[in-house]
């Protein structure tokens, strides 16, 4: 393992009822590394999302973070999961609690932080995301893409090593799927080590350091993303891409 | 209807309405108690425990609570479980509502969205902390109208209280009407009195409902 190595995920093996649907996945993360994962639906990209927290347990291999095993049920994976930040594809903000309690709430209850200092990270935080305004609100009063930012800030607060963003735009309207994109690649430009799941392909050329291409449940091709998107080596990749233009019909 | 009459009832039907009271509180409380712990065990999915409480539930969903005080009262003593009317009361109104109760409870538990305590448990959080910040507070929100519905019918099926020889409101009215036979005044007492009991606790879970909507559930 490279000393700069964050994540790193060996021989993963993810079935479910005997339906295989992570095929040994080798993957490392660098620190500071923004790796992008595309693929057709149901090639495993979500699933492998939520074993590197340990939400589902896998069959085979290790998941190795900063060289600490995370394994489901072990006794340190509250701990662990504070240095994997997550967010999901459905806006999962915890509807009775206003927008500066679902943020403040781990650090309070899980890091013990004070409320004073935690609120105030959060309001420095929430200002970047440009929800300053929000913090008494309910999520059942904002936008989806208002909730996304919140939940993206929320994640941030527990300071994780590493963020993984599960297809985090594709439950948006349109229109606000740029508020979301741009709080990401903000975040890529300070530098964090992130994974991210995506349909965006434009976004994801624009954001990622190494795109990866998965397909039943095998990562079949990774490179940089100039590379894969314009000259993809496998036909599969090629295949898939090709599904993201279209020829002119203009007679 | 004779004026003098209610008012020579008056201060029995209070007594036997304070006796009411006391009991049936007692056993929403237990009630309560009960149905969170079995809402629990099958929430955590304990094994063994759960199927305990699941034949539980559907034994005491499915008897009458005439039959269960009767079955505590008089078959219990049987094999040298002896208790008095009032524990008797307690004990089959705790027995019939805890089912009640943990239906309520689980049906709320089960409304919320699994993604709600993944979220928790990605922020770091342990499970229990998860339940305690983030699923029960939802859950409770939304089981309050089941809730609140199972309180009044708890306390309305304290009135088979009166056979286990618990002097209650029913016992009150059956006796003065087999003394007097003034059974207007003595029924329409009863029908007051119950009244009196059981509006200000549906008053109360309306507002209780409203403030509790505060998640935004159904809307």
């Amino acid at each position: 393992m490279e000393k700069n190595t964050v994540l790193s995920l060996r021989g993963l093996v993810k079935q479910f009822d005997n339906v295989t649907i992570l095929d040994g996945i080798d993957l490392d993360i660098r620190q500071g590394e923004v790796a992008v994962i595309i693929g057709p639906s149901g090639c495993g990209k979500s699933t492998l999302l939520r074993c590197i927290n340990a939400l589902e347990p896998v069959q085979g291999g290790e998941i190795l973070l900063e060289g600490e095993p995370v394994a489901a049920g072990g006794k340190n994976l509250p701990r662990i999961r504070q240095k994997i930040g997550m967010v999901f594809q459905s806006y999962d903000l915890f509807p009775h609690l206003t927008v500066m309690d679902n943020i403040t709430l781990s650090p309070r209850k899980v890091q013990k932080r004070s409320r004073e200092d935690a609120e105030q990270e959060a309001r420095e935080l929430l200002a970047r995301v440009g929800l300053s305004d929000k913090e008494k609100s309910y999520p059942r009063e904002l936008s989806g893409g208002q909730k996304q930012r919140v939940a993206i800030v929320r994640m941030l607060i527990m300071h994780p090593e590493i963020l993984l963003f599960d297809e985090v735009t594709a439950a948006l309207d349109p229109e606000m799927v740029r508020e979301v994109l741009d709080v990401m690649l903000d975040l890529a430009a300070q530098g964090r080590t992130m994974l991210i799941v995506t349909h965006e392909m434009n976004f994801a050329r624009a954001v990622a350091d190494r795109v990866i291409f998965m397909d039943e449940g095998r990562i079949v091709e990774e490179g940089a993303p100039d590379d894969l998107f314009d000259h993809p080596k496998t036909e599969r990749a090629g295949a898939f891409l090709n599904m993201f233009t279209f020829e002119s019909v203009r007679a | 209807m004779d004026a003098a009459v209610l008012h020579e009832y008056l201060p029995l039907y209070a007594k036997a309405a304070l006796l009411t009271i006391r009991l049936g509180l007692l056993g929403v409380l237990l009630s309560i108690l009960t149905g969170l712990f079995c809402a629990a065990v099958q929430y955590l999915k304990i094994p063994l425990l759960r199927i305990i409480v699941r034949v539980y539930i559907e034994l005491s969903r499915n008897t009458p609570l005439l039959i269960q005080l009767f079955f505590i009262y008089y078959g219990l003593p049987k094999i040298g479980i002896r208790t008095d009317p009032a524990v008797c009361g307690v004990a089959g109104l705790t027995f019939l509502g805890g089912s009640y109760m943990a239906e309520a409870f689980r049906s709320g538990l089960e409304a919320i969205p699994p993604i709600q305590e993944e979220s928790a448990l990605s922020l770091g959080m342990t499970r229990i902390q998860a339940a305690v910040h983030v699923i029960l507070p939802q859950a409770l929100s939304v089981s309050v109208p089941a809730f609140v519905a199972n309180v009044i019918f708890l306390l309305k099926e304290t009135s088979v209280f009166s056979a286990v020889s618990l002097m209650d409101l029913m016992f009150t009215a059956k006796d003065l009407i087999g003394l007097y036979y003034d059974t207007t005044e003595a029924l329409f007492l009863l029908v007051v009195f119950y009244l009196l009991m059981l509006l200000p606790v549906s008053i109360l879970g309306s507002i209780v409902e409203k403030k509790v909507r505060y998640a935004g559930f159904g809307t």
